[in-house]
């Protein structure tokens, strides 16, 4: 069989798609700073005094964790409109997204916390640091650089998986893309233009993560590696 | 939920298991052959791969399996069914993973190791499989459960574009028809959660095993 590619006719819908690159890149930004927020205060409140806090999140995290975002997504907003609380597609989809890399990111600065050495802590508190500025500079930010590449994986990947979202009518990029085969009925000229967009967003995105750690980890050193 | 809806949840689940074993199955071959070439004596191939790799993980699951199950139509091989696109979308994306992962082992073994096994004069694919595979094979088997996890998670990405019967599609069927989606999604949700916790459990046990000097 001879197959004749027709990009002409699906490029024919470019400021559709790129409404819905640019839904997707909203949508992975909001899910990325609400659901680093979550994760790492899903961390801290791991190493808490309190038993009940450290059981409830870290049921949180095993019973995402194991559990697929497509089945997470079809019980939160079909589940919860069952109920009668309803919310705008992006706000449901943004949700469900925070709660799932939530519990993500919550074990990669788990592990950065781990790795401060506890002289660490007594050298901040010999030099007179308040409790606030030693969790800050000395336990937060330099977990957050040693775990950077593990999250900018992580969020990569969150972002790949937006894509899934389509599905409960999310109109992100894969979302407007499968209006777009049902107009021009090329599908496979559809999947390998969504392939080259999804790469192009991916690598835009280990960029601006590899940006952002240059700018707030300002000691020069190269990212990842021990203190 | 009646006994029929019960009985077609499990048999969406073994789908799920159905289609996990052959992607790693599949997946684990291609993705060994991958990390073999991303560590190759040869640069063109080590380049190769990565650029493979580089590829597949950028890419959305859901948009390899559109790939998959509209690219053959389109070559001339005539219609697919479900299960064998599912099952190429899912080998390419795991070989991807694995391969990295697996290639990380590799290099890990340590560097007199390859050395010694140069010295008493092994060839390079003896000292491969005699001297580097089996030390690597230990620190892999943690973080391969752990993929494991993965895949079984994003096996429920198959009944998005190509419709195969898994346990989240046949879910999705149920709740269309009773509009009961905590009761169908919630099930599902359990089901999966009792396929991939313990191996989550297992691979940390692992873990801890391997490390086990260090603590």
């Amino acid at each position: 069989m001879h197959y004749e590619f027709d990009f002409a006719s699906v490029a024919a819908h470019w400021p559709l798609l790129l409404q819905g690159a640019w839904t997707t890149v909203q949508l992975s930004f909001l899910a990325t700073l609400l659901g680093f927020v979550l994760g790492a205060a899903c961390a801290v409140a791991r190493g808490s005094r309190y038993g009940w806090l450290r059981a409830a999140v870290s049921g949180y995290v095993e019973l995402i964790r194991n559990t697929p975002l497509l089945i997470q997504c079809y019980f939160l907003i079909f589940g919860l409109s069952s109920v009668g609380v309803t919310m705008p597609i992006m706000a449901g989809a943004t949700l469900a997204l925070v709660i799932n890399i939530g519990a993500y990111s919550c074990e990669i600065v788990r592990a950065g916390l781990e790795s401060i050495h506890h002289g660490q802590l007594e050298a901040a508190s010999c030099l007179g640091l308040s409790p606030a500025q030693v969790f800050w500079h000395v336990v937060l930010l330099p977990a957050v650089e040693r775990v950077w590449p593990a999250l900018t994986s992580q969020f990569v990947l969150m972002m790949l998986a937006s894509s899934i979202l389509s599905s409960v009518g999310a109109e992100e990029l894969l979302g407007v893309a499968n209006r777009v085969q049902s107009d021009t009925f090329r599908n496979f000229e559809v999947f390998l233009l969504l392939w080259a967009a999804y790469l192009a967003l991916a690598c835009l995105m280990r960029a601006g993560f590899w940006l952002l750690g240059q700018l707030v980890f300002t000691r020069r050193r190269k990212l990842g590696t021990p203190l | 939920m009646s006994e029929e809806q019960l009985l077609s949840l499990l048999q969406g689940a073994w789908g799920t298991v159905l289609l996990s074993g052959l992607t790693l199955l599949l997946g684990g071959i291609a993705g060994l052959a991958l990390a073999l070439a991303r560590v190759s004596a040869l640069p063109p191939l080590r380049r190769l791969a990565a650029a493979w790799i580089q590829l597949i993980q950028g890419t959305p699951l859901l948009v390899l399996m559109g790939v998959c199950f509209y690219g053959p139509a389109l070559a001339g091989v005539g219609t697919v069914e479900a299960l064998p696109a599912a099952a190429t979308a899912m080998l390419i994306y795991a070989s991807a993973f694995l391969g990295e992962i697996w290639r990380g082992c590799i290099q890990s073994v340590h560097k007199s190791q390859w050395e010694a096994a140069e010295c008493i004069g092994l060839s390079r694919w003896q000292r491969m499989r005699m001297i580097v595979l089996p030390q690597a094979l230990r620190m892999a088997t943690p973080p391969t459960v752990g993929f494991a996890v993965q895949v079984i998670k994003n096996t429920s990405v198959a009944s998005l574009v190509i419709g195969f019967a898994e346990l989240s599609y046949n879910a999705k069927v149920l709740n269309n028809s009773t509009f009961q989606p905590f009761l169908y999604f919630g099930s599902a949700a359990l089901l999966y959660f009792a396929m991939c916790y313990p191996l989550s459990r297992w691979s940390r046990a692992l873990e801890r095993k391997l490390h086990a000097h260090r603590r």
